[in-house]
């Protein structure tokens, strides 16, 4: 079979393109190198809707970040997606921050961002008392939010494939002969796929399939950003996500509530050569606690829960790059922040470039937008959730104590597209694991619940595909 | 709604023992919550001797250790739900509860004793660099694996933590073929039993690497090993001591934290030292009528000194039950912070109150003394004294009967 | 020849010094009762210790399981293979002897745990 087209990458951007796309007639395939979708940047980032008032005038960030923006609560509602709409504050301390503030305030009226006001200190420290007290001004964007980015990914591919896509995991491209009106794309594995149109979302490594179709017009490095993510005891300490005023270093650290009520707090920003590296350090650790403590008092590291760090892909072109640079072929690269924000409307952007292109896109009847919401439980009354229990007594039962997550919620997370397949999979779509014991209680049910389901051995169960057993075997045999 | 006298929110050796005392004491409405498919919580896991000495004055293994409550409980046909979480307990003692047979219930109780044990810190909280392979585990996670579920983790492992499960499960996965490379312990002494560290460690020719923590993660899928380093006096990682072992496996037993998330829902005054609730000689929370025993309290060395206290619990939980007052007083117990803290915090009945304390370092020829102002009312003197090993003293009325405030302070020479 | 030891029969952990002469124990000093000094003249003549683990049920489950009284502890590792090697039927109570007479030291490996 011939596919229509197929979307190279299953992270945030190439998830909301295979949605878009699953509103026509058309053969969808959606290929990822990893064990599971959103495992690159989309799984780990700073979960932030930006207003738009960053991106310079007239950019593609600039004009799709305040475009995804207007997108986002809907996309949300669509596919049962955590969003707040929250707010965010860029602080500034001194003169010259200021006049940063004015800055990004004029820039962002000229971008269209509404609502924009500069706050003085006392504005400022009425809306958020815990905001450091030397901070003496801040641009106010009430159009900011929170999202949560891989919940949000999930859910696209998930709804894609319940509207006819196909995913195909550990798929790693690594060759793409061009025949005559159809691509052969291989894997490392062996595996083929034909498609007649390509679009490259592979994230970092964009720049490798571009290549592999002559296109040699940019690069993608990696830009490393550590995270330190708080108990949600810390999640009130801010309403707003805090922003410091951006310097020649980059934007800062920031603190901002999350959609499931943590606190985050990162990113550190440093390039680096190769792509894979996403160790955290003891000085990129510090860096966030030290840089977060001088933006907002109360941070109470001994909260915190976890560390990690993620990889955003940075193009080399200063902006997002979506382009066709032959024939059937679109590449959606570069898309470093505001990527999140900007998914929506990146989606939006790449099916009229598809249009302009001469393809012919015929809108299917049965498309469904509407995902099955994955919370749809938890943020039930108690007497639906009542309701739920009698008919399926799964979810009475709680796996996870510390997010109170249901043996009902994992094994329906277990069997909705796309489903998940190991350990971190189950956690990016439940939340079990995911609280102040991190699986310490649950793995050993969760893992048995996943063997049972797939109807795999119990030692086969890992945390992220490959190499990465939990067990090596059964006591009394093991060697 | 359903009316219970007494609700028990856990059903492991505290809750087991709160109620078995309670309704000995004379309340026979008494339910007990238990989140896992058994009563006995942890134990069951704890497949090691070493549990029972002062209470059955023989060696008993957890699961028998539990067994010995679980028929007491049996015996009196005390009623228990299993696979029952309970999601909120309210000020008024309205308990909100879920499981596959009832859906999400509410019981109306007259006394709560909280008795839902203790959390192992997890790897997030210690913020150790590197990369995020599987192959890392709380040291409980492992002993669940291994014991209850019957599979192996890994073969090549370090141990982050002396704590007791660390050192029982060097030994563990010793005995089921695993090769345990070190434990490595942050502070200058261990936070196990000695005699865990003899027959856990030493039988095995085990190192146990004091001053030493892990540093850094290494491994893209599962862990391929770890770099260890000697600390210094500030607990500071020393970069020319860093050693790279390989090792498939790193368990973590680095400390365990009362789980009190349903205390805080009760409004019940936590206590910051020990992470569990203030409660006075009764074990009675700052909330009337709510009851805290066992490692949700503060975390024990002994299962036998958790059982000791959840009779106190369930005692007093019927005497308020049944409205029975003694004579009022209220003395806060202040703690000097060489001894970290004390349980209770206050107390508020002049009776014999035993009170238990740890302190915050090892300290050797040390007088205990307790004062009230200038006045010293109690005093003992010790050979030694380790933050592993909780210590006790008894205070009798007369001696505390007029004082204001009771104030904990370790006097070393 | 003076050995130090860290008594291992109670959770007290007192800290032994025993004195010996051509193999045999002269005197033992530290302990607080009358099982640490037999603990300490086994100890130096004939270490003993108490094997816990578990067994495989025929439904795959494991079953915990303890020697129910100390065994020489160099036999440790043999008695393991022993019991890895041993499969049994289910239901079993606490106390049950699944394996008597563990390689002729006289103990017995019983469960400690009921299962069924």
């Amino acid at each position: 079979m011939i596919y229509d087209i197929a979307v190279v990458g299953a992270g945030v951007v190439g998830g909301m393109i295979a949605r878009e796309l699953s509103a026509y007639k058309l053969n969808l395939c959606i290929l990822d190198k990893a064990h599971d979708v959103a495992t690159g940047a989309s799984s780990a980032n700073s979960a932030i809707v930006h207003a738009g008032f960053d991106a310079k005038e007239g950019s593609l960030k600039a004009l799709l970040n305040v475009r995804g923006s207007e997108l986002m609560a809907k996309t949300c509602l669509e596919l049962g997606v955590k969003y707040k709409n929250n707010g965010s504050l860029v602080i500034g301390f001194t003169d010259e921050d200021r006049e940063t503030v004015e800055q990004l305030y004029r820039r962002g009226v000229a971008n269209g961002v509404k609502g924009l006001r500069v706050l003085d200190a006392e504005e400022l420290h009425a809306l958020e008392p815990n905001v450091s007290k030397n901070a003496t001004c801040a641009l106010h964007a009430p159009t900011g939010s929170i999202v949560c980015p891989y919940e949000l990914t999930i859910a696209s591919v998930g709804n894609a494939m319940d509207n006819g896509a196909e995913l195909l995991l550990d798929f790693a491209v690594a060759e793409i002969e061009d025949g005559k009106d159809a691509f052969t794309v291989k894997a490392a594995d062996g595996r083929t796929v034909k498609a007649r149109y390509i679009i490259n979302a592979a994230g970092l490594y964009a720049d490798a399939i571009a290549a592999m179709v002559g296109d040699t017009s940019f690069t993608v490095h990696a830009r490393r950003g550590e995270y330190v993510l708080l108990d949600k005891e810390s999640g009130n300490l801010v309403k707003n996500t805090i922003f410091r005023t951006p310097s020649k270093m980059g934007k800062g650290i920031l603190v901002s509530p999350t959609v499931d009520g943590n606190l985050i707090t990162g990113p550190t920003s440093v390039d680096i050569g190769e792509k894979t590296n996403k160790a955290t350090t003891p000085e990129g650790l510090a860096h966030v606690m030290r840089e977060t403590r001088e933006n907002v008092d109360g941070v109470m590291y001994n909260q915190t829960i976890t560390s990690f760090c993620g990889l955003r892909a940075v193009g080399s072109t200063g902006d997002f790059i979506i382009n066709m640079p032959r024939e059937r072929f679109v590449n959606v690269a570069g898309i470093e922040s505001p990527g999140l924000s900007s998914a929506p409307a990146i989606a939006e952007y790449v099916i009229g470039l598809l249009k302009e292109s001469g393809m012919t896109l015929e809108k299917d009847p049965s498309f469904d937008p509407i995902r099955a919401p994955m919370h749809a439980f938890r943020e039930g009354s108690l007497e639906e959730k009542n309701e739920i229990i009698k008919k399926d007594p799964a979810y009475g039962r709680i796996i996870c104590r510390c997010e109170t997550v249901t043996e009902g919620e994992i094994l329906a997370a277990i069997r909705q597209n796309p489903k998940p397949r190991d350990l971190d999979g189950v956690k990016r779509r439940t939340r079990a694991q995911m609280g102040r014991c991190q699986g310490g209680f649950c793995s050993p049910y969760i893992v048995e619940l996943l063997a049972q389901e797939m109807q795999v051995p119990y030692e086969s169960v890992t945390k992220f595909g490959g190499d990465s057993y939990i067990n090596v075997g059964k006591t009394k045999g093991v060697d | 709604m359903k009316q219970i006298d007494l609700v028990i929110v856990g059903g492991g050796p505290a809750g087991m023992s709160a109620a078995v005392a309670a309704y000995d004491s004379g309340v026979k409405s008494i339910l007990i919550l238990e989140r896992d498919a058994h009563l006995g919580g942890i134990l069951q896991q704890c497949i090691h001797n070493g549990f029972g000495l002062h209470r059955f004055g023989e060696e008993l293994t957890g699961p028998e250790y539990a067994w010995r409550y679980e028929q007491q409980v049996l015996e009196r046909n005390i009623p228990y739900l299993l696979n029952t979480m309970v999601l909120d307990i309210s000020p008024e003692k309205v308990v909100t509860a879920t499981n596959s047979e009832e859906g999400v219930f509410q019981i109306q109780a007259k006394a709560v004793i909280l008795a839902m044990g203790c959390r192992e810190r997890s790897k997030g909280a210690l913020n150790i660099a590197g990369t995020r392979p599987s192959g890392i585990f709380s040291a409980g996670t492992a002993q669940k694996y291994v014991n209850l579920k019957g599979y192996m983790p890994g073969k090549n492992v370090v141990i982050l933590g002396s704590g007791d499960i660390g050192l029982i499960m060097a030994r563990r996965m010793t005995l089921e073929g695993a090769k345990v490379h070190a434990v490595c312990e942050l502070m200058p002494y261990s936070g196990g039993l000695a005699r865990n560290i003899e027959q856990c460690l030493n039988d095995f020719g085990i190192p146990l690497r004091l001053s030493h923590t892990v540093v850094e993660i290494h491994g893209k899928e599962r862990l391929e090993g770890v770099t260890i380093a000697k600390v210094d006096e500030n607990r500071r990682p020393i970069p020319e001591t860093r050693e790279y072992i390989p090792c498939d496996t790193l368990l973590l037993s680095v400390g365990l934290i009362p789980e009190n998330e349903l205390s805080k829902t009760a409004g019940v005054q936590l206590d910051r030292v020990t992470s569990g609730a203030v409660v006075d000689q009764d074990r009675q929370t700052a909330v009337e009528g709510i009851f805290a025993c066992g490692n949700v309290l503060h975390v024990h060395d002994l299962v036998d000194y958790v059982s000791e206290e959840a009779e106190i619990a369930g005692k007093s939980a019927v005497a308020y039950i049944q409205g029975l007052t003694a004579e009022r007083t209220d003395i806060p117990l202040t703690t000097d912070g060489k001894i970290r803290y004390t349980v209770p915090q206050r107390i508020t009945q002049k009776k014999d109150v035993t009170v238990f304390f740890r302190v915050a370092d090892v300290y050797r020829n040390v007088t205990i003394r307790v004062s009230d102002g200038d006045r010293v009312i109690y005093s003992k003197k010790k050979l030694k004294v380790a933050p592993g090993e909780m210590e006790s003293i008894t205070l009798r009325p007369d001696q505390f009967a007029d004082a204001k405030a009771l104030s904990f302070a370790l006097e070393v020479k | 020849m003076v050995r130090e030891l860290t008594c291992i029969v109670c959770p007290k952990g007192c800290q032994l010094r025993v004195e010996l002469e051509d193999g045999a124990v002269k005197s033992v000093t530290g302990h607080t009762c009358p099982r640490g000094l037999q603990y300490a003249n086994d100890e130096c003549i004939h270490p003993m210790r108490t094997v816990t683990s578990t067994v495989r049920a025929t439904d795959g489950r494991v079953v915990p399981v303890k020697t129910d009284r100390t065994i020489p502890k160099e036999t440790m590792f043999a008695c393991m293979k022993l019991i890895n090697a041993t499969v049994i039927e289910l239901p079993v109570s606490v106390g049950q002897i699944l394996l008597p007479d563990l390689l002729g030291t006289g103990a017995n490996l019983v469960a400690t745990a009921n299962m069924e």
